[in-house]
């Protein structure tokens, strides 16, 4: 029981990195705006999120311009939808149990 | 152990941002009925047109109209479309509004592009079917197209949109062996498939 807890990740206790996961493994890519209206965060909240995310890897960012405007989109990396789908398992499989 | 709703709760907020950054959810099932309303309109002002021309030698029906019915016929195909597509997007803004969803997604933009892409297809093929004499082939091409456009678009949106869809592809593929009957394909697929379709979705999800 306890080593299944212990699978759970530690990046995903977040609510709102969850969030950001969930949408961006279905997702090709998203910007900044698209991630914010589509969770109701506040900026400060999500470019936080966003930098742990990077930080390990689950996430990329790329700066683009459309026209003069800066645009940054964000994709999910081959480890991040690993990670995702790994928690995933373990969230199901600690449900499962307790039934 | 008071975890477990709190990993069900989880798994359904994953579940519900996965939906809603992919898929536009608000359109209106109210729309759908409208649509159709149009649609059968559109009919009744077409056969009015064709059939009861005052035996004017250019009656012809659907398979040879006269020169100077065509005109009429493309400004009433096109007010129903644009009136169409004026009240979907309106009651769609509305019940996004109401429910307080985004309108103006990721979601919606891939719908529209998904549905955009064998309407025009088929629109231009439907002007060429014109252009080239083939009168009898549009209303089939049209539903056909339309049928296809609905089961593309039901990847960004709701699946419900699927199967009228396939029903409107089958009604155009009969329509092509019986062209004479065009209209009454017409009223079937645009109309009274609309209204059906409207009244589940009404019920289904909300006005």
């Amino acid at each position: 029981m306890k080593e299944i807890y212990a699978r759970l990740n530690k990046v995903f206790e977040s609510r709102v990195r969850l969030g950001i996961m969930s949408a961006l493994v279905v997702n090709t890519a998203m910007d900044f705006k698209a991630l914010k209206d589509l969770l109701d965060l506040t900026d400060g909240n999500l470019a936080s999120s966003l930098k742990v995310l990077e930080r390990e890897g689950y996430v990329n960012e790329k700066k683009q311009f459309i026209g003069k405007k800066p645009n940054t989109r964000y994709s999910c990396t081959a480890s991040g939808r690993k990670a995702f789908s790994d928690h995933l398992d373990v969230l199901e499989k600690l449900i499962n149990m307790k039934k | 152990m008071t975890n477990e709703q709190e990993y069900i709760d989880a798994l359904k907020e994953i579940r519900s941002i996965m939906q809603r950054s992919t898929r536009f959810i608000s359109l209106s099932g109210l729309s759908g009925i409208a649509a159709g309303i149009y649609a059968l309109a559109g009919t009744y002002f077409a056969y009015r047109l064709l059939y009861e021309n005052d035996g004017s030698i250019s009656d012809g029906g659907l398979m040879h109209p006269g020169g100077q019915v065509i005109r009429p016929l493309v400004f009433i195909a096109a007010s129903v479309l644009i009136l169409t597509l004026a009240t979907g997007t309106w009651l769609s803004y509305l019940k996004a509004k109401r429910e307080g969803k985004v309108f103006w997604g990721q979601g919606s933009m891939q719908f529209l592009v998904g549905v955009s892409i064998p309407l025009l297809a088929g629109g231009i093929f439907a002007i060429m079917l014109m252009l080239q004499g083939y009168y009898g082939m549009i209303v089939p091409a049209f539903l056909v197209f339309y049928g296809l456009a609905l089961v593309h678009g039901g990847r960004y949106t709701v699946t419900d949109i699927q199967w009228p869809g396939y029903v409107e592809i089958i009604l155009g593929l009969v329509c092509a062996i019986f062209p004479e009957n065009g209209l009454l394909f017409w009223a079937l697929g645009f109309g009274l498939l609309h209204i059906i379709y409207g009244i589940i979705m009404s019920l289904k999800y909300g006005l």
